[in-house]
């Protein structure tokens, strides 16, 4: 198998959207269209509400990523993790769905007997390896999440060190919701790299809304205009759908 | 942290159950738990009157990795890296599949529980022995990747150090993907966490650090000069100050090359039970290679000493022997 674009969003949040669309619609939409949403809620002396908590994870859910709630002290290691969760899971639909097309129907990986599946998972580990990775942050920067913003640009910066130890490329843009003029605002275009956030991130302003599902609508229209843009370009742009898990 | 209850509502096996896996038909009665790691809960059972450790988690992916790694090792002859690997199966527990495997089961302390017992003048020769065996993993092909006290075990009655856990263990060349931030070079901006052998040999040298610090400290600033400070301060650990910060700042290629420093160090040490430390302006290194040289000399003098001692000795008893028949 050749190795393909991962594209994923991921959502740093501490709390509920209170404007626009249903974030788990537009992570569903997302998701659909090749695009895998994760969630983190970043929780520091306070604790996310079970309303809160619920809507994270029907975010992941919906999205076809992975969600975790943490404390701010581990939020470099879970950030990490969970992209690379995500990274894990997407391939193996991607590998099920080849499955059923050799094996037939319902078989997947836990179908078939231990060493069999230890080697499928080394033709896993080699495609998490040299994939092509794509992952737009989503960061909330709504009042409440004032002061964990400098331990969040620092897992950020955590993150793409560990995915720049990867062979494949990788590549990386940020956006904060609120904005200042509108619900969503780019911060940092694709770069394979992430070290010019230390300069933006102390200077960014919070706001009071939370308009999670714009955020995410917004985020998926960026991909799609990266997409055409490359498309013009050349006609190699492969890319991940994920089949049924 | 990651890990999650679901598992732990699953799978809170009591001692007395028993575990019959799908494919090999293996039935394992579970004696007690023994940990629980970041991805699994590992519990001490038996099966056909052997005692085993089984590792199990509703990760299936995680635990087909981990096997495939431990797969790998047991093809390394006499290697002390992972426990050995008995067999991979599933568990179907009402309708819900849980992944295990069983392994050998290691008997023996900690390395921090050993330390404490024993003394942080312990570590020097410990991590010896580590180093010992990352020089044939590396060789292999592997880099260990999160390596720290807490996936050590200090076996008794031989004090060998072995591995567990072998779950963060990445090919040379990838990247690493489970690592503990105390022990990674990347949380302390002192490297990228792509997996090369100066990657372990940082985490060895952090090991050290926390075999005399054993509260850890989080990264304050500059990490190297915060690092660096921390030698300082422990007297105990002065000596071994070139040599850490080579690890720490990825001056060492190869495990072999970290290890004869630390042999000549522990040379060094024994030689002189009472020295004080050096100072630490000059180069300590250079000195302790000079006093081996001299020191494999005086050793061989007495060894010879020794040889010539015991051959009297042997030639003088024969003789009372033949004394003793002519009596007779």
């Amino acid at each position: 198998m050749k190795p393909g674009t991962l594209r994923q969003i991921l959502l740093l949040t501490d709390g509920c959207s209170n404007q626009g669309t249903d974030p788990a619609f537009m992570a569903a939409r997302a998701h659909e269209q090749g695009i895998t949403v994760n969630v983190i809620g970043v929780m520091e002396n306070d604790v996310i509400d079970e309303k809160g908590m619920n809507e994270i994870q029907s975010i992941a859910r919906s999205g076809g990523g992975a969600s975790q709630i943490v404390y701010t002290q581990q939020l470099s290691q879970t950030v990490q993790m969970v992209t690379r969760k995500a990274m894990t899971q997407t391939i193996q639909g991607v590998i099920n769905r080849e499955l059923q097309q050799i094996l037939g129907d319902s078989t997947t990986m836990e179908d078939l007997p231990p060493d069999k599946r230890g080697e499928v998972m080394e033709v896993v580990d080699e495609l998490g390896e040299t994939s092509k990775l794509e992952v737009l942050i989503l960061v909330d920067t709504s009042a409440s999440m004032k002061h964990k913003l400098e331990i969040v640009k620092d897992s950020l910066l955590d993150l793409s060190l560990s995915m720049n130890a990867r062979q494949g490329d990788n590549q990386f843009s940020v956006f904060t919701f609120p904005g200042k003029k509108y619900d969503v605002e780019k911060l940092v275009d694709w770069t394979p790299k992430l070290e010019v956030l230390t300069k933006i991130f102390p200077k960014l302003t919070t706001g009071g809304i939370t308009p999670t599902g714009p955020a995410i609508e917004e985020a998926v229209a960026y991909f799609n205009k990266k997409r055409s843009l490359r498309g013009l370009l050349s006609n190699d742009d492969e890319q991940y759908f994920e089949g049924s898990m | 942290m990651m890990m999650n209850n679901t598992l732990r509502d699953q799978c809170n096996l009591l001692p007395g159950s028993k575990i019959t896996g799908k494919w090999n038909k293996n039935t394992y009665t579970i004696i007690k738990e023994l940990g629980q790691g970041a991805n699994g809960i590992v519990y001490l059972a038996e099966s056909n009157n052997k005692r085993a450790a089984l590792k199990i988690s509703d990760n299936g992916v995680s635990i087909i990795s981990e096997m495939n790694i431990l797969k790998a090792f047991s093809k390394v002859q006499g290697s002390a890296l992972g426990p050995s690997l008995l067999e991979a199966d599933d568990w179907v527990k009402n309708k819900s599949i849980l992944s295990f495997y069983a392994m050998e089961y290691i008997i023996g302390d900690g390395f921090l529980e050993f330390i404490h017992r024993k003394g942080p003048s312990w570590t020097g020769v410990l991590m010896l022995q580590l180093l010992t065996s990352l020089v044939s993993l590396h060789k292999q092909g592997w880099v260990f990747g999160d390596l720290k006290p807490e996936n050590l075990i200090v076996t008794m009655p031989s004090c060998t150090i072995r591995c567990i856990d072998v779950g963060g263990t990445t090919l040379i060349g990838r990247s690493i993907k489970e690592f503990t931030e105390f022990f990674d070079r990347g949380y302390w901006g002192l490297g990228s966490r792509s997996a090369e052998p100066s990657y372990d040999l940082f985490a060895v040298a952090m090991i050290f650090i926390n075999a005399y610090y054993p509260v850890r400290f989080s990264k304050n600033g500059d990490g190297y000069k915060q690092l660096v400070e921390m030698i300082k301060q422990k007297k105990e650990l002065v000596p071994y100050r070139a040599f850490l910060q080579k690890a720490l700042s990825g001056a060492y290629n190869s495990a072999e090359e970290m290890r004869s420093d630390l042999v000549e160090i522990l040379q060094n040490q024994r030689k002189q039970p009472a020295a004080q430390t050096p100072s630490p302006q000059k180069a300590p290194v250079t000195r302790t290679r000079k006093h081996t040289k001299k020191r494999g000399r005086v050793q061989r003098r007495r060894g010879g000493l020794i040889e010539t001692m015991l051959l009297v000795s042997i030639v003088c008893f024969l003789y009372v022997l033949y004394i003793y028949g002519q009596f007779l």
